[in-house]
């Protein structure tokens, strides 16, 4: 792959010590005055934690903010799925937790392929989220004593993780979308119900604007704006199953990333190792067991094949085996941290005893997550009162009550920590253009712990962007509202259109969905989990076939532009899915290394631990698109430079 | 699992203004599939055929988005209990059996096509008084205000409520009283919620009564079809803030 030297990336990390970076950039940073920010139009594309939190935000604080969700009301986003909780270094239970200590865990956790000062910023405001949170009435779980409740996630050795039941997303989405209301309510906000972003739309070189499809009348309409905030979330889909909702795609950010915005990381995609596994070939989407589960759950196959087999094959269940034949693989291999390793980890160690045939199910791709142990300690009641929802909905998924029967899971595509590249102040290589939450990169590195998805959403959309955005739109105070009628919208607005009637066209014979599936088999398979040079290029000359295969032989039914068309939506995000199928493949094949949720099977350690190359890939890897979907994209280095953090090998074994 | 075949009875409309009606269609499956799944197999026989696939709201199929929808044997989200339509497995049903799916019926939720509605009506409700009137930046800190377990308790359990119509859906009056009071129900239980306390009550309850909702007579039935449980208690406690709301004026 051509990497282009010529450019030099600048992050725009502002000097002096990690600790005072965001206090001196808050210090000096240019700011609009109340009258001006009236005069200002902004563009929030998403209504999840990080769109809902951002257009309230800024809509307080005078701006008129244009926001777009394509479900029938902003409270349907994704984020609304999120189970287990939020993290804050509040040390309310005075176990030893600091600012600085959130900040190294989300540094290690990510297996140090993060920015430095943007997690630092991250750990910093997260106690400001929650003391906005409450503010909001979002009712977190609570103590007798009336203060709040926290539990234990992955990656760390405190309890700093705040919730609200197993239904942490839904409140905090709530909250946020509680905030939204009152700014619709003022007429600060106008939002756009069952809208599609098609495309960005450039003046001069800034985003301006947008073209939006109306999904109900199946018509394009254009917005135009001082600056655009895309806020839409990550690109798991392209796997076709994953833990993320129908809806979910990655077409806004690949319109951005053809405009000209570069795409960082896609190899850094997270598979979630507590999902209910896999049942046959009509699953639409896998269920994510929340890993608020491993606090109490413990994580076990047979330690003999032949019990194994017996699983396999039907005639024995998990609670007949003895305790003395159970493999508790987790805290046999990591006896530190158990069953609350960080995602990545727990997700190989679960793939390593399938692979070997130790599986539990019927496909032999499952392990147990057993609460036996939990029972007895605590009583059915405690742990119905912790679990309850989850295990009820387990339970109506699979027939198996997880009372009676230890859990199966098996890991699944879950979070991208990839996303649009973005500087400090969370502007894109394009200028105008920011993107926050999952759909930007910062901050996860290549591996995002729990309970810190909602966290980055919230920090981006509360406490970053409403600050970092006024750094840019204080020189843009005499720009007039832009007009809608200008060439540039003219030509994309004309550009969609004939996309969408290119895709009418094709009339072949196939189904947007039996080739989506294919297309998640190819990534499963050979940019999943485990990859390898050899499969990376097989699997770019397959994506390459696939490609032809959805120019020359889909089936859209229908027409564009008069009413409703499902199918027609579908397949303009497939056409995308491939795409980023591809930029995954690129991304995982030119790094030569295993870090985080990227794993190549030749960079092991002898133990099976992934092998990182500080030496040669200690950077972002942001790719520049080349003007055609079929060209190759080209590399620019972003070096990460560490000045808190010794970077070292991971280890959660003591 | 068992394969099964059902008879799906579905109503299709092509749009608001157009005259609907049932259609029925034929469907293997199995049991460990899901309802809505079973909709995807039945819509990829259509698009082969070169038919317009049924249209149906559905998006997170974990029960927590509230974009599914589905009025299914005469039950809102079908026959399981507290469950949403995407919770529903197909084991529930019998091989051969007729399934009757119909959209949300409700002036309040007029059909878009097929069997997805138009509920904005309760994003209006909310943007009449759903929150708490404050800016971002200046809370205090968050443990600075304890809050009886208890209160915190049930206010998550009203705050639980996923927004999905279906206790408009399952009432005779259209009535959207459940959802309203699990809102109110939510402030009005927590400290933050009491400076607007009445001013939420009488806001909001306006604003549903603009919008063309049905009165409540306390037959309950939402309560006993909504997929998250939520209580009929809420409505009691809806109507003591309103007219606690109205002495005040």
């Amino acid at each position: 792959m051509a990497e282009n030297k010529n450019i030099t990336v600048d992050s725009k990390i502002p000097a002096g010590p990690v600790a005072e970076k965001w206090t001196n950039y808050k210090a000096h940073q240019k700011l609009v005055n109340p009258a001006n920010k009236r005069r200002l139009d902004i563009i929030v594309v998403g209504t999840g934690l990080a769109g809902a939190s951002a257009a309230s935000t800024l809509a307080e604080m005078g701006f008129n903010v244009l926001n777009f969700n394509i479900q029938d009301s902003p409270r349907r986003a994704h984020s609304i799925a999120a189970q287990g909780g939020i993290n804050a270094a509040k040390n309310y239970q005075n176990d030893g937790d600091s600012v600085y200590r959130l900040f190294y865990d989300t540094v290690k956790g990510g297996d140090y392929r993060a920015r430095e000062a943007n997690v630092y910023r991250l750990a910093e405001v997260a106690n400001n989220i929650i003391d906005q949170c409450v503010a909001q009435g979002v009712p977190f779980a609570r103590e007798y004593g009336g203060l709040l409740a926290n539990r234990s996630f992955g990656g760390a050795q405190v309890s700093r993780t705040f919730y609200a039941k197993g239904q942490t997303g839904q409140q905090l989405l709530l909250g946020a979308y509680s905030s939204l209301n009152r700014q619709i309510e003022l007429g600060k906000v106008k939002s756009y119900n069952r809208y599609e972003m098609h495309d960005v739309v450039m003046i001069d070189g800034r985003a301006r604007g947008i073209i939006a499809k109306n999904l109900v009348t199946g018509k394009f309409e254009r917005f135009a704006a001082h600056a655009v905030v895309i806020a839409t979330g990550g690109y798991g889909n392209a796997f076709f199953l994953s833990t993320n909702a129908m809806a979910c795609n990655c077409s806004a950010a690949m319109a951005c990333y053809r405009k000209g915005a570069w795409f960082a990381n896609p190899a850094y995609v997270q598979i979630h190792p507590t999902c209910i596994p896999v049942h046959g070939d009509k699953q639409s989407k896998l269920t994510l067991m929340s890993e608020s589960l491993r606090n109490d759950g413990r994580i076990w196959v047979p330690k003999k094949l032949e019990d194994a087999k017996k699983l396999q094959e039907g005639t024995l269940k998990g609670s007949q085996i003895p305790e003395e034949d159970r493999d508790y693989y987790l805290e046999r291999r990591y006896p530190a941290f158990g069953n609350l390793v960080p995602r990545d980890v727990a997700s190989r160690a679960a793939k390593e005893r399938c692979d070997k045939g130790f599986g539990v199910n019927n496909t032999g791709l499952a392990v147990f997550l057993d609460f036996s142990e939990a029972i007895n300690r605590l009583g059915k009641d405690a742990v119905a009162q912790r679990y309850g929802n989850l295990f009820d909905m387990y339970e109506e998924i699979t027939d198996v009550s997880p009372y009676e029967e230890p859990m199966m899971i098996y890991p699944a595509i879950h979070y991208t920590m990839g996303g649009i590249w973005v500087d400090y102040e969370l502007q894109t290589s394009i200028k105008g253009l920011f993107a926050i939450g999952e759909c930007n990169f910062s901050d996860h590195g290549a591996n995002r712990l729990g309970a810190s998805a909602l966290m980055q959403g919230l920090a981006d959309g509360y406490f970053v962007l409403p600050y970092t955005i006024q750094n840019y739109l204080s020189d843009q105070i005499t720009v007039p509202h832009f007009q809608t009628n200008t060439p540039e919208f003219d030509e994309a607005e004309k550009q969609c259109i004939e996309a969408e009637q290119a895709l009418l066209n094709i009339k072949g014979k196939r189904s947007v969905d039996s080739i989506h599936k294919e297309l998640g088999h190819i990534l499963w398979d050979l940019v999943g989990m485990a990859r390898t040079k050899e499969g990376l290029e097989d699997a770019l000359g397959k994506l390459k076939a696939l490609r032809k295969e959805f120019e020359s032989n889909l089936f859209v039914p229908g027409e564009a532009g008069n009413g409703m068309n499902v199918e027609l939506d579908k397949a303009f995000r497939l056409k995308d899915f491939i795409t980023m199928g591809e930029l995954i493949a690129y991304d995982a094949l030119n790094r030569n290394e295993s870090c985080g949720g990227h794993f190549r099977e030749e960079f092991q350690t002898e133990e099976g631990e992934a092998m990182r190359d500080d030496a040669n890939y200690f950077y972002v890897a942001c790719w520049n698109y080349e003007g055609d979907d079929n060209a190759e994209p080209t590399l620019i280095k972003e070096p990460l430079e560490y000045e808190a953090i010794k970077v070292q090998t991971r280890n959660y074994k003591s | 699992m068992a394969n099964i075949t059902v008879n799906l009875k579905v109503w299709r409309q092509a749009g608001p203004k157009e005259q609907g009606q049932f259609k029925t269609y034929t469907v293997a499956t199995d049991t460990d599939t899901s309802f809505l799944e079973t909709l995807d197999i039945l819509n990829e026989q259509l698009v082969e055929k070169g038919e317009e696939p049924i249209v149906f709201d559905h998006d997170c199929r974990e029960g927590i988005c509230g974009m599914c929808s589905l009025y299914i044997n005469g039950h809102p989200h079908g026959p399981a209990t507290g469950a949403t339509t995407c919770q529903l497995y197909m084991r529930r049903f019998k091989d051969g059996e007729t399934i009757t799916v119909e959209p949300w019926r409700s002036a309040a939720f007029p059909v878009i096509k097929d069997l997805m509605v138009d509920r904005n009506a309760f994003d209006k409700i909310q943007q009449a008084g759903g929150y708490v009137s404050f800016n971002c930046g200046g809370a205090q800190d968050a443990n600075a205000l304890p809050i009886s377990k208890e209160a915190a308790d049930l206010a998550m359990d009203a705050a639980s409520c996923i927004g999905c119509g279906a206790c408009v859906a399952a009432c005779k009056n259209g009535s959207a009283m459940l959802f309203v009071s699990a809102k109110v129900s939510q402030f009005a239980l927590l400290p933050q919620g009491q400076i607007e306390r009445a001013r939420r009550a009488r806001a909001m309850v306006k604003r549903m009564d603009e919008l063309g909702f049905g009165n409540c007579t306390n037959t309950g039935a939402c309560a006993a079809e909504c997929p998250k449980n939520i209580s009929l208690s809420n409505i009691a406690r809806l109507n003591r803030e309103f007219i606690n709301a109205k002495i005040k004026d």
